[in-house]
C-alpha cells in the first residue's frame, strides 16, 4: 500500500511526502494517503504472518515504499485476557492490551519508530520532540539506537522517573518552565528555525500512523476478528483516532469482517477538554490548563480533539473524565487483578472502563479491549500510600505476631 | 497601538514571504483585520464566517487568546500577536 501524498483532512489539498504537517490553504492537519494495494486480503495476511515480530510486520500499511531498518523495533505486545478484572467489573469478555511491554515501556515507541525511520529517509540528522514524558523516553532511545542527535523538550516539573529514563540515553534534555502546551508552542516555533525532525510536529503525519499498529495487532491477536468496544486514553486524540483508522483500513481491505467497535475515550478530570466538549455537544475543544496526576495525558489544547469527538459519536461511544482518586484506585485494581502495573494514563483507562461498566453501558455479550499505554514504574508517586509495609524483626515469631495483630485488628473493625 | 503580527512559515506564501507585519489595532480582531487589508488571501485561510478556523491558534505575548477574550482580547502598544497551527503536538 505505497504512500502517495500528504492530504489535508479538512479540505483535501495534497502535498508531497516531505516534512510538513499543516495545510497551507486552511491550516488543517495533514494525513498520509495511500494507493490501494495490489495484493488481495489473503496475500496481505500471508505477508503479515511471515513478517517480523514487531510493528514492521505491518510495513505494507505504514508510510514507506520499502520496509525500513529498525535497530529498536517495538510492537507485538501482549494482549491479555483479564478474567478476574472482568468478573470484578461485571464484563463478559475483557482483554488488556499491555503496551507498556515496548522498548521504552510505552506505546510511544510505535510512533517514534515510524517517525525516526522517516526522519532518516528524509535526511535529518537530529530528532526532537515536545513531550509529556513517554515520548521523551522514546525519542531519546530511538535517536541513540540510530546514532542520531536529539533534543527533547519537556515541562520542567515532570515526574523524576521520566526525566531519568530520558537523560540516560545521552539526549539534550531541555526542561521548559511552563506546561505541555507552552512546550508545544515553543517547538512549533522552533520547527521553523531549526533543521530538526520534530517527531510530533513536522513529522506528525508519519508519526501518528505508528498508532495504527495497535489496531492491527488487536485484530491479529484476536484471531483476525474485531472487538465490540475499545477503551483508549485521550491526550491529543491522535492515538484514539488512529486506532480507529487502523480498524477502518482493514475492514475496507477485507482483512477483517464486522463493524467498527464502539470507541470510548478516557481523560482525567484535571485535563478533560475532549470529555467536556463531548458532554457539552461541541464539535471543537476549548483549551484547559491541566492539573492532574495523569501528566502523560495533560494536553490542554488537543490537536486531534475534533476528530476524537467525531469518532466517539459515530461509533456510539462516549468520552469520559475520571478523578485523580479514581485513577489511583484503578491502577491498584488493574495490578491486583491482572499483575499489570500501569502508569497514571492506564489508571485513567481502567477507571473509565469501571465507570462504563458500573453505569451499565457495556452489554454482557460484548468483547472489550482496554489499552494500557505505559508502565507503572514511570509514575511511582501515584501508588504511594496505597498499601502498608509490615516491618518486623527477622524471626518467625515476629511474623506470626505481626499478622496475628493485623488479623485481629481487621476482625475488631 | 502599534502591533507586530507574526506569520508562520505555512502562511507566508500569502504575505509575499513576510514573517512579521506591523499594524495598528486595539484588539486582536482589529489587528488581524488590518493584516487582511494588506494581504487579502490570509482572511479565508485563518477565518471562516468571521471566526478563527478550528485549527488556528492565536497567542498574545505567549498566551492563547481562547484563555482571554478571543478576538476581542485587548492589545497594548508593542504587543506581539503570534499565529500558529493547532495541529502540532501529541504527548
Amino acid at each position: 500500500m505505497p504512500p502517495t501524498a500528504l492530504q489535508c483532512k479538512e479540505c483535501g489539498s495534497r502535498y508531497g511526502l516531505d516534512a510538513r504537517y499543516v495545510c497551507e490553504q486552511c491550516f488543517g492537519p495533514l494525513e498520509v494517503a495511500y494507493e490501494a494495494p495490489q495484493a488481495d486480503a489473503a496475500e496481505l495476511r500471508r505477508k503479515i504472518q511471515a513478517g517480523s515480530s514487531g510493528i514492521w510486520r505491518y510495513a505494507d500499511f505504514l508510510p514507506f515504499s520499502e520496509r525500513p531498518k529498525d535497530p529498536l523495533e517495538p510492537g507485538l505486545t501482549p494482549l491479555v485476557k483479564a478474567d478476574q478484572l472482568a468478573e470484578r467489573l461485571g464484563i463478559g469478555e475483557l482483554w488488556i492490551k499491555n503496551d507498556a511491554a515496548n522498548p521504552t515501556h510505552s506505546f510511544k515507541d510505535r510512533v517514534v519508530a515510524v517517525a525516526a525511520a522517516k526522519a532518516q529517509e528524509l535526511g535529518f540528522e537530529t530528532l526532537a520532540c515536545a513531550s509529556t514524558g513517554n515520548l521523551a523516553n522514546a525519542v531519546a532511545a530511538h535517536a541513540a539506537a540510530r546514532g542520531l542527535e536529539s533534543y527533547v523538550f519537556v515541562p520542567a516539573d515532570l515526574e523524576e522517573q521520566k526525566l531519568l529514563a530520558t537523560g540516560v540515553y545521552g539526549t539534550r534534555l531541555v526542561g521548559i518552565r511552563g506546561n505541555y502546551d507552552d512546550v508545544n508552542r515553543l517547538c512549533t516555533q522552533l520547527c521553523e528555525e531549526r533543521p530538526w525532525a520534530f517527531v510530533n510536529v513536522n513529522l506528525r503525519p508519519y508519526y501518528a500512523e505508528g498508532s495504527k499498529t495497535l489496531a492491527y495487532e488487536t485484530v491479529e491477536q484476536l484471531g483476525w476478528t474485531l472487538p465490540d468496544r475499545v477503551v483508549v486514553p485521550i491526550a491529543s486524540g491522535s492515538l484514539f483516532t488512529k486506532i480507529g483508522r487502523g480498524f477502518t483500513e482493514w475492514l475496507e481491505l477485507g482483512l477483517v469482517e464486522g463493524e467498527l467497535p464502539t470507541f470510548n475515550g478516557a481523560q482525567a478530570e484535571g485535563c478533560s477538554p475532549v470529555a467536556t466538549a463531548y458532554q457539552e455537544g461541541w464539535e471543537v475543544c476549548k483549551p484547559q490548563r491541566p492539573d492532574t496526576i495523569a501528566k502523560s495525558l495533560a494536553i490542554g489544547n488537543p490537536a486531534d480533539g475534533p476528530y476524537a469527538l467525531e469518532l466517539a459519536r459515530r461509533t456510539g461511544g462516549t468520552i469520559e473524565a475520571v478523578t485523580d482518586d479514581e485513577i489511583r484506585a484503578a491502577i491498584r485494581l488493574l495490578a491486583e487483578t491482572t499483575g499489570i502495573f500501569t502508569e497514571t494514563a492506564g489508571g485513567v483507562t481502567i477507571a473509565t472502563l469501571a465507570k462504563l461498566a458500573e453505569r451499565g453501558d457495556i452489554d454482557p455479550s460484548e468483547r472489550v479491549v482496554a489499552y494500557i499505554t505505559g508502565e507503572g514504574l514511570k509514575t511511582l508517586d501515584a501508588t504511594r500510600d496505597g498499601f502498608v509495609m509490615h516491618e518486623i524483626d527477622p524471626t518467625v515469631e515476629a511474623l506470626d505476631a505481626e499478622f496475628a495483630t493485623a488479623t485481629s485488628a481487621v476482625a475488631a473493625h | 497601538m502599534a502591533i507586530t503580527v507574526k506569520i508562520p512559515a505555512q502562511l507566508r506564501a500569502a504575505t509575499g514571504g513576510e514573517g512579521e507585519i506591523q499594524v495598528e489595532g486595539s484588539t486582536v480582531g482589529e489587528a488581524l483585520d488590518a493584516v487582511f487589508e494588506q494581504y487579502a488571501g490570509l482572511r479565508e485561510r485563518i477565518t471562516e464566517d468571521g471566526t478563527l478556523r478550528r485549527f488556528v491558534n492565536v497567542y498574545v505575548s505567549g498566551e492563547d487568546i481562547r484563555f482571554q477574550d478571543g478576538l476581542d482580547t485587548a492589545l497594548d502598544d508593542g504587543d506581539e500577536v503570534t499565529i500558529l497551527p493547532a495541529v502540532a503536538g501529541g504527548a
